[in-house]
């Protein structure tokens, strides 16, 4: 029990790293600066592997664990503990993050290794898994923000890892405000939630919210106000509509960072939220309906966008948004399991995408845009097969880790009445993008002949340590998924079975929506009901589709570019949204803050009234020191003045008493 | 026996008469010996308080401010002095470095 009594280490040992790599490493060689970042993260997936072991022996009655290390803000009845705590979800959340966080860091060995700030690069890293961890292992809302922002900080300072590159400065702005609005509503929201309860600690909140009612589907109460106003944070981080704008240009940091915090955790930290807070979203159907609804929509918006992107990370970023997308219909269907699993999936198939393609950029030499590649599946093998495993299981194409991750979700989705059975046709309508716009990717890339110069480009499979967490990651993406197998056969899902304590313990009574409003179904609904396997064939449609169009016959491509030109160029052009967020709230934003803030405000109003008072003062005292002559004979008179007035005021006040 | 008011009457008029010359006289000579007057003016109602009260204490002060009065006449003499060398004049108008 020496993990569990000393949940901290998790903690402490990333954030070790991060302290040794940036305060001396910068002077150290290679091999230390490896040995501390790499070092920290394996030993605390270590001590996560060991938590593992002490957590399965612990009774039904002591879960979740809890751990309250000190008082950290105590004003009034206002009280946040340094406190942490482990139960199925914690364990999910932990194994993924420092196993995924551990390959990649592995991987940055070999991928960073000719870059400069290399110490700098492993501890902003390392500070991120300290953060995520803490997100994770958080036992109350506030501690879990410091996760929050705190892997809000190192997506900001690892996106504009290089700095001296405008581009890059940017997008690490623009992530950095994008989220900073979603956390607002995510602020607004816990201080709603200290309101509501006068407790900001998981297990008192969800112990009030267990004997509260289930809110109406059409009316807001304060529950679905504090869920919405939480989901608002979610959509910041996770970049769902309409705050996703920043992801895609979070991918101007190294690939390793992508595949880290911008695939595989960080912004799977919306979902984790959400699952976290499920006794408060289960009974605020409303809230739990916009978390499905934004979920889908985005999901198929964001995969319409990836077919047409021409950057190797541009598609898998649009690819990021999407499969989050996934996560959250899960979440807002009730299938919070789902959702935590595809979430778990995501991690292994989406991080094994990003480091593949880094893997790729790394052998074309810097080279991103896929137009420029082309028949890289000899050159390259390692990368190939690796990537090609993990195209399969994000396409759904059934036994590979994504197949029964985004099958779950669905049909979660299928299975819910009322309006959320409608968003089950857009998830599958974009299970069938993300597999066209994957193969594309696929296609583009390692098929077809070389549209580079090859005596310019001198093609070469990555050195070991970037190859052998690419082969690792391909495993899980194969049996990832595996653990929900038996439930396609009639038997059980053990992800869903152990997570089942979590999410059992605070579920409403009576199901969110009413019986008979689940009874009433349309025949178009039961048609529906009837349509099991379609997100399989349309993922073999997505397959066949894109071989026709990239391999089979170019030209079909270029002829369907033609005739859809009006469509092509507001797809290609990602529907304009940075222009029309740019023109509707930038720019008038902009305006105000020169015309109005800066000029008028300051410099008028503030600075105005600042130097006004100072000239005021400058001029008074210019007359007045006109009385100081100089002349001992004018001084003497005022003394004179002075005495006399004085002795007049005393006789005045004897007099009058 | 002459009333106390007399005394205190004279002092008055005796301070008086030195703040009005400290005042209007330009010679540092005569301002030093308007100061002078004026001090012994303080003198004459301490004394005069002391007989009429008929306790030492009056008395002691005119001691002390004799004593300081002596002291300051040395050290403004020679100040006096060291103006008119430098200046070449008596005048106190043309002492005028004490302001902003």
């Amino acid at each position: 029990m020496f993990i569990l009594h000393h949940l901290w280490l998790i903690l402490a040992l990333p954030l070790a790293g991060a302290a040794i790599n940036g305060l001396l490493g910068w002077k150290w060689p290679k091999a230390a600066v490896n040995s501390i970042g790499v070092g920290s993260v394996a030993l605390s997936f270590l001590c996560v592997l060991e938590l593992i072991r002490e957590f399965l022996q612990l009774g039904a009655s002591q879960v979740p664990y809890f751990e309250k290390y000190f008082n950290w803000i105590s004003a009034g009845i206002f009280k946040v503990d340094f406190a942490l705590q482990v139960d199925q979800l914690t364990i999910v959340m932990l194994l993924v993050v420092t196993f995924v966080s551990l390959l990649v860091h592995i991987y940055s060995t070999g991928y960073m290794a000719h870059e400069g700030g290399y110490a700098r690069f492993f501890s902003y890293m390392n500070l991120f898994v300290f953060f995520m961890l803490t997100l994770v292992l958080a036992a109350n809302l506030v501690l879990m923000f410091v996760g929050w922002e705190g892997v809000g900080l190192c997506s900001y300072l690892l996106i504009g890892f290089w700095f001296l590159k405008d581009s890059a400065a940017s997008a690490g702005k623009k992530a950095f405000i994008t989220t900073r609005i979603g956390d607002f509503g995510f602020t607004v929201g816990i201080l709603l939630a200290f309101w509501t309860f006068h407790s900001i600690d998981f297990g008192t909140i969800f112990h009030q919210a267990a004997n509260m009612p289930v809110e109406s589907a059409a009316a807001f109460g304060t529950l679905t106000v504090i869920c919405l106003l939480l989901f608002a944070g979610a959509i910041g981080k996770s970049a769902q509509i309409p705050l996703y704008v920043w992801l895609p240009d979070a991918m101007e940091g190294p690939t390793p960072v992508s595949a880290l915090i911008h695939a595989a955790t960080m912004v799977t930290a919306g979902v984790y939220m959400v699952a976290r807070m499920h006794p408060l979203f289960s009974r605020a159907p409303l809230a739990l309906f916009v978390v499905a609804a934004v979920g889908a929509v985005t999901a198929f918006y964001a995969a319409t966008i990836g077919v047409l992107q021409t950057d190797i990370k541009k598609v898998l970023a649009y690819s990021t948004v999407s499969q989050l997308g996934y996560m959250f219909l899960g979440c807002g269907v009730g299938a919070y399991a789902a959702g935590i699993f595809h979430l778990m999936t995501h991690a292994f198939f989406k991080g094994l995408l990003f480091l593949a393609a880094g893997s790729v950029i790394h052998a074309m030499g810097g080279e991103q845009d896929m137009r420029n590649m082309g028949g890289l599946r000899k050159k390259i093998p390692v990368t190939y097969w690796t990537m090609l495993a993990a195209t399969l299981a994000i396409a759904g194409i059934p036994g590979f880790a994504g197949f029964f991750s985004k099958d779950e979700i669905l049909e979660a989705a299928r299975n819910s009445s009322g309006a959320t059975v409608w968003l089950w046709v857009l998830g599958i309508v974009a299970a069938g993008l993300t597999s066209f716009y994957m193969f594309r990717l696929i296609f583009l890339t390692f098929f077809g002949k070389p549209r580079y110069d090859e005596h310019k480009v001198h093609v070469h499979e990555s050195p070991r340590n970037m190859t052998i967490p690419l082969s690792i990651l391909a495993f899980f993406s194969v049996v990832g998924g595996w653990f929900a197998a038996p439930h396609f056969f009639g038997g059980t899902d053990y992800f869903e079975q152990f997570l089942h304590p979590v999410f059992a313990a605070y579920a409403p009574p009576t199901p969110a929506i009413p019986p008979e409003a689940a009874a009433t179904s349309t025949p178009a609904m039961e048609l529906l009901h009837s349509l099991t396997g379609i997100p399989v064939i349309l993922a073999v449609l997505g397959l066949f589709f894109a071989w026709w169009f990239y391999i089979h016959k170019p030209d079909a491509a270029r002829r369907a570019k033609e005739s859809l030109r009006g469509l092509y160029s507001l797809v290609y052009n990602k529907y304009f949204i940075d222009e029309v967020y740019a023109a509707l709230i930038i720019n008038p934003l902009l305006w105000i803050s020169t015309n109005v803030l800066w000029h008028g405000v300051d410099e008028t109003l503030i600075d105005g009234t600042v130097n006004g008072t100072a000239h005021v003062a400058r001029g008074l005292g210019g007359q007045l020191r006109e009385i100081q002559s100089g002349n001992a004979r004018t001084y003497a008179t005022w003394v004179v003045v002075g005495a006399v007035g004085f002795t007049v005021l005393l006789i005045a006040v004897w007099m009058v008493r | 026996m002459v009333p106390i008011s007399y005394y205190l009457v004279l002092s008055g008029v005796l301070f008086g008469l030195g703040v009005i010359a400290f005042i209007f006289k330009r010679n540092i000579i005569t301002i030093f010996m308007a100061i002078e007057l004026m001090l012994n003016a303080v003198n004459l109602a301490f004394v005069a308080f002391a007989r009429a009260r008929n306790q030492l204490d009056g008395l002691v002060f005119v001691f002390f401010v004799i004593v300081v009065a002596a002291a300051e006449a040395a050290v403004g003499l020679a100040i006096v002095i060291i103006i008119s060398q430098n200046r070449r004049s008596l005048n106190v108008e043309d002492v005028n470095l004490l302001k902003f």
